[in-house]
């Protein structure tokens, strides 16, 4: 095929996409109303639930298959990053040296940790009352502890990430999202149905399933951001490829001076 | 309130649009990943502006601290590996913004 009919193809490929696409937003509900018929009827769901936080009544209950799949993604994707950041056999690791910190940043640093913690775990507690949940919370952990590598410096970051056990934490999460689904399906009902009370509306335990998901996928999330990181954290600071350089060209760097260490802005 | 809460979404989306194109038009990944956390700060607004809580925190977390961080971490890998490359004879394959990350 050519160019010249490649890009034919290409634009009228584009043009049905436009008009099909425009089509079907004629049929719209009109923007910002005050009724959707959807939105309406998620909502009547939720509360007859005793979910208070609708998105997280749609999450966890009504589509609750549809955030299996989502938390599968990202256990997949740092599964992934795992397998291809890993040290190969003609890499090796340098020790980070330690960093010195101007103490305003160090000062920032160190009091914005602990509070971005808590407000993740509060998140991630609170996802079945107020916006956010165990993804947003998750992530929200994870990174609040990487304020260390910027407070003080690699080696303190690496003190109190333990990675094997955050893999650990994230392989439960997945596991605890699959088989709470599955304790569905023992209590009698169906595959991710609920089948605890749904307990007081508006209280930490109330929704009745809809709490331990949300939990599950937080510590999923958590730790998955945490080994994803740490994966990408090695690979920028630690590890160091002595022998890619015959890889690329034999012979051609017959001394090669050892690589400074430096600290990543 | 209605025309107030229109001005308020036509603003917050001219602001997604304009950081999404510097993002495109950046070329130099560091200050691209600055500009993409950037535009995950607007896109957040623009989330928290349309009702969706939910997601401007997604949108928060992900867009403006997580995607930033990770692009800018595989940058000093790939600038790395292109430095203790480049220290022997090959200068002439740096190109101009790996030349750049060497003084960083």
């Amino acid at each position: 095929m050519s160019r010249r009919i490649r890009t034919w193809v290409l634009l009228l490929g584009g043009l049905g996409v436009a008009v099909l696409l425009f089509a079907a937003s004629l049929d719209l509900p009109e923007f910002g109303g005050d009724r959707h018929p959807y939105g309406a009827r998620a909502v009547e769901a939720a509360l007859a639930r005793h979910t208070a936080n609708v998105v997280a009544a749609v999450n966890f209950d009504q589509r609750a298959f549809d955030t299996l799949g989502e938390e599968s993604i990202l256990f997949c994707a740092a599964l992934g990053t795992v397998v291809l950041l890993r040290q190969t056999r003609d890499e090796h690791r340098v020790r980070p040296e330690p960093a010195r910190v101007d103490p305003p940043v160090r000062r920032y640093a160190l009091v914005a940790l602990p509070v971005t913690l808590l407000i993740g775990l509060y998140v991630v507690a609170h996802g079945q009352l107020s916006p956010g949940g165990g993804f947003q919370g998750g992530v929200v952990v994870a990174t609040a502890l990487h304020l260390l590598y910027i407070a003080v410096d690699y080696r303190a970051l690496e003190r109190i990430r333990p990675v094997g056990l955050y893999a650990t934490a994230d392989a439960a999460g997945e596991a605890a999202y699959l088989l709470l689904g599955a304790a569905g399906l023992v209590a009698g009902t169906a595959y991710l149905a609920n089948f605890l009370p749904y307990g007081t509306f508006g209280t930490l335990a109330s929704g009745g399933v809809v709490p331990l998901l949300n939990a599950s996928v937080g510590v999923e999330v958590a730790s998955g951001v945490v080994v994803l990181l740490a994966s990408f954290l090695d690979q920028a600071v630690e590890i160091e490829d002595a022998t890619e350089h015959t890889a690329s060209g034999p012979a051609r760097h017959p001394t090669l001076p050892p690589p400074s260490e430096e600290k990543p802005t | 309130m209605r025309p107030m809460n229109d001005v308020l979404i036509v603003l917050a989306l001219a602001l997604v649009a304009a950081a999404a194109t510097a993002a495109v038009l950046a070329r130099d990944p560091v200050r691209q990943s600055t500009v993409l956390a950037l535009l995950g700060l607007a896109l957040a607004l623009l989330f928290a502006i349309l009702q969706a809580p939910d997601v401007a925190l997604s949108q928060l977390a992900v867009g403006s601290v997580l995607t930033p961080l990770m692009l800018l971490l595989s940058v000093r890998k790939v600038r790395r590996k292109g430095r203790a490359d480049g220290r022997a004879d090959d200068r002439e394959q740096e190109t101009g913004s790996a030349g750049e990350g060497e003084r960083r």
